[in-house]
């Protein structure tokens, strides 16, 4: 039976989307559930998985090509059903179809290895290509018990177990091994097929003469946009044309933080497996300061003209990718804990970098924390997320000698913020308001207490 | 070596016992002392030695040999407001009060809608390796281990057996207090002076490791220590919880340790089948399944009726240093 597959709505407002990308191509096998496309809309990249087990027999939309959600994309000929027409003469069970209800619910991180069987789905079209493993491989595989730790590792990691080599007993993986592994090869690791990175990607529409990408640009080329470039850089040009942006900076002292960071790192790191950095400190002084100004937490409607003051306190973390960026949204920040907005940061962060973010994640940000600092950075002029009325940077600590209340000279670890302030919503007053109430925040956190 | 200091003393698990039963005689006038021998004997393993010229038959009472009975009148006391010790003489005569610790001491709160209570501690003397045949080896505390309502404790270092009884003592429930009787002049430690409490339901990890948890209580712990230092030599790193209570169960502190090391060996006595085991393997593989890097290994005695006296078969029963190294290393290399 042939299902034809038609352009998914990836987000309620959504009523458009960019073929991206076909992973699979006419005459490829799919199982339920498999990535065959990458879609791109105003909002996210996102992957797109079958909804049946089949073979593509038909891809009817270009890469790089828009389409209304519902337009017919691709014809897949459903195997299952295949199958079922034709019970009355085929044997009860074959062992394709074993083999097929052996992979049909792949584990992420490990796939249980194909077994070599012809396809006799006669009616299924092409025939379905079964991914070459040899037997040793196959032996191997068998011999190994993948343990729960294991296969949880290797999919937090993108690590293929396949592809270890096991140090336990009979040549088992252990989780000891699985993290050596993904220490040792993060690149290999996340070019893992069942996970393309965006810098493992051909290009969408290649240049004139030489092929070149964003993330791997060759001099004398030009690059196309994708659509997320497109996106970042129409967004750029609107927040700075329409919101006149002013700038201001404070410098804190987080030295108590950073001791009560240090005390809890290891502990935290060992408990949750999130890294505990200096980030949800900060978010959570930031909605502390936002409760205290609400305006710097509202937006310019510029067509009413009014300002409206946000009931929710959404905060949006900027990230950087090799290729572009991500600013997902951390909801009622303001409702978390230090350790709540750790975990939901940390995995915001771990999906960005997986390029899993949804659509949902991007959503409804009504102020922005920019991690400026990661790299060295002392101070920054951010843009502000267009619909925001303000975005503030964390810049990196340093230890410096300051002078103290009494006089002494302490080193002490320092960090600048800097706030870029849509002048439109608020002034100077309460923009330095909001800066001096962080900052007293900041420096009367730590250095103990729960998180 | 255990040593002595201005704030501590060194005493062996009886003489923990026997301090702490003291104490409590001395401060509370409500503490009474019940059971077969407590009087003029002075207990078989001499805890109580002396306790009636001070303090009177009426705060220490020899009772008939009647362990139903011993139960039931402390059941009383306790919903009248006295701190009745009950002491069953050995763990293997416990049965005939089976009723009255289960059907009456671990309900009386519930059934009363909490107006009566039911604050009693039972002493026994329980577990093998010393000879004592079919009547004075068994370990009961899988039998009362199911019943909610009880609480359970095991210790095993003099410090823990002082900090443990103060705490059952206290408690407004009654709690079954399992001495392990091989430990009782075997083990010495420093225990500190002056009261303290150890809160029941809190484990202890007696010794760190990174490749292994192992759990036990009693005697064992002593004997996992000895097998996880003597790995600890062949680079081997055992982490070793003591149990210390195995009811309430500490799930924090096993979770904890299991997390970090992946692999999860509990060892007790007691035969392995509906034991406290079963309980602690089915609540990580509810909890942290996808911690674990191994499949979670049991190592406790087998289903036979009983303990024999003859050497081998008691040595086939107790488990020992040499086989939970054993154990542990075919873990660790899983």
């Amino acid at each position: 039976m042939a299902t034809t597959i038609t352009m998914p709505q990836l987000g309620e407002t959504v009523t458009e989307g960019t073929v991206e990308r076909w992973i699979k191509k006419a005459g490829d096998p799919v199982e339920k559930y498999e990535a065959f496309l990458e879609v791109s809309t105003d909002k996210v990249n996102s992957e797109v998985p079958s909804p049946v087990t089949g073979t593509i027999r038909e891809l009817l939309v270009q890469e790089g090509t828009t389409v209304a959600t519902g337009t017919p994309i691709a014809v897949i000929d459903e195997v299952g059903a295949a199958k079922a027409s034709e019970t009355a003469s085929a044997p009860p069970k074959t062992r394709d179809a074993m083999a097929e209800s052996a992979n049909a619910e792949p584990v992420p991180g490990f796939n249980i290895p194909q077994l070599e069987v012809k396809s006799t789905a006669a009616s299924s079209g092409a025939p379905a290509k079964v991914p070459p493993h040899s037997n040793g491989q196959r032996e191997e595989a068998a011999l190994r018990g993948v343990s729960p730790a294991v296969r949880r590792l290797a999919r937090e990691h993108h690590v293929d177990v396949r592809s270890v080599r096991g140090s336990g007993a009979n040549g088992r993986v252990t989780a000891d091994d699985v993290l050596a592994a993904a220490k040792l090869a993060p690149t290999t690791a996340t070019a893992a097929p069942a996970a393309p990175a965006e810098t493992s990607r051909p290009p969408a529409k290649p240049g004139p003469g030489n092929t070149s990408t964003y993330a791997d640009p060759i001099p004398g080329t030009t690059i196309q946009l994708s659509s997320m470039r497109r996106i970042i850089a129409e967004r750029m040009v609107e927040s700075r044309k329409t919101a006149p942006h002013a700038w201001s900076m404070i410098e804190v002292d987080v030295t108590n933080v950073w001791e009560w960071r240090k005390r809890e790192k290891d502990r935290f790191e060992r408990d949750t497996g999130v890294k505990l950095t200096l980030l949800p400190f900060f978010i959570r002084a930031v909605v502390e300061s936002l409760a205290v100004f609400p305006l710097m937490n509202s937006k310019f409607i510029a067509d009413g003209p009014a300002i409206h003051v946000e009931k929710d306190v959404n905060i949006g973390i900027a990230i950087g990718l090799p290729a572009n960026l991500v600013v997902p949204v951390i909801k009622h920040a303001d409702k978390l804990s230090i350790k709540g907005i750790a975990l939901a940061a940390g995995d915001l962060i771990d999906r960005a970098r997986r390029n899993k973010l949804s659509a949902d994640d991007l959503k409804d940000g009504t102020f922005t924390v920019n991690n400026t600092g990661a790299n060295g950075s002392l101070a920054s002029a951010p843009i502000i997320n267009a619909g925001q009325a303000g975005i503030v940077t964390m810049e990196t600590v340093v230890k410096r000698p300051m002078v103290m209340e009494d006089d002494a000279i302490a080193i002490r670890y320092m960090m600048n913020s800097c706030l870029s302030l849509d002048h439109r919503v608020v002034d100077g007053y309460v923009a330095s308001g909001f800066l001096a109430d962080l900052k007293k925040r900041l420096e009367s956190m730590g250095p103990r207490g729960a998180l | 070596m255990a040593v002595a200091t201005s704030s501590s003393q060194v005493l062996n698990n009886v003489e923990a016992v026997r301090a702490t039963l003291y104490e409590a005689l001395k401060n509370d006038d409500k503490v009474v002392i019940l059971g077969e021998d407590v009087g003029n004997r002075g207990n078989v393993f001499l805890i109580t030695k002396d306790f009636v010229k001070e303090f009177g038959t009426e705060r220490i009472i020899d009772t008939p040999i009647a362990e139903a009975s011993i139960v039931g009148i402390a059941v009383g006391m306790a919903m009248e407001g006295l701190r009745p010790i009950a002491e069953i003489q050995f763990a293997d005569f416990i049965y005939p009060a089976f009723n009255q610790i289960v059907g009456e001491a671990a309900k009386t709160r519930y059934r009363s809608n909490g107006e009566y209570t039911c604050p009693m501690v039972i002493r026994t003397p329980y577990g093998g390796g010393v000879r004592g045949a079919l009547s004075h080896s068994v370990s009961v505390e899988a039998l009362f281990y199911h019943v909610p309502g009880l609480k359970i404790v095991v210790p095993s270092f003099p410090a823990d057996v002082k900090g443990l009884l103060n705490a059952a003592i206290d408690d407004p429930d009654p709690v079954l207090f399992l001495e392990h009787k091989k430990t009782y002049r075997l083990i010495k430690g420093e225990v500190p002076d002056g009261h303290y409490v150890i809160p029941i339901g809190k484990a202890d990890v007696k010794k760190e490791g990174s490749q292994l948890t192992v759990v036990s209580y009693g005697l064992y712990v002593h004997w996992a220590l000895e097998a996880a230092n003597q790995l600890e030599g062949d680079g081997i790193s055992v982490e070793v919880i003591d149990l210390r209570s195995v009811r309430p169960m500490d799930k924090t502190a096993i979770l904890e340790s299991v997390r970090k090391t992946r692999k999860l060996l509990i060892i007790h006595e007691d035969n392995k089948f509906g034991g406290i085991g079963a309980e602690i393997s089915a609540m990580v593989a509810e909890e942290a399944l996808f911690d674990l890097d191994a499949p979670i290994r049991r190592l406790a005695a087998p289903d036979v009726p009983a303990m024999g006296y003859a050497m081998p078969l008691e040595e086939a029963y107790m488990s020992s240093p040499a086989k939970m190294a054993d154990a542990m290393r075919d873990m660790v290399k899983f």
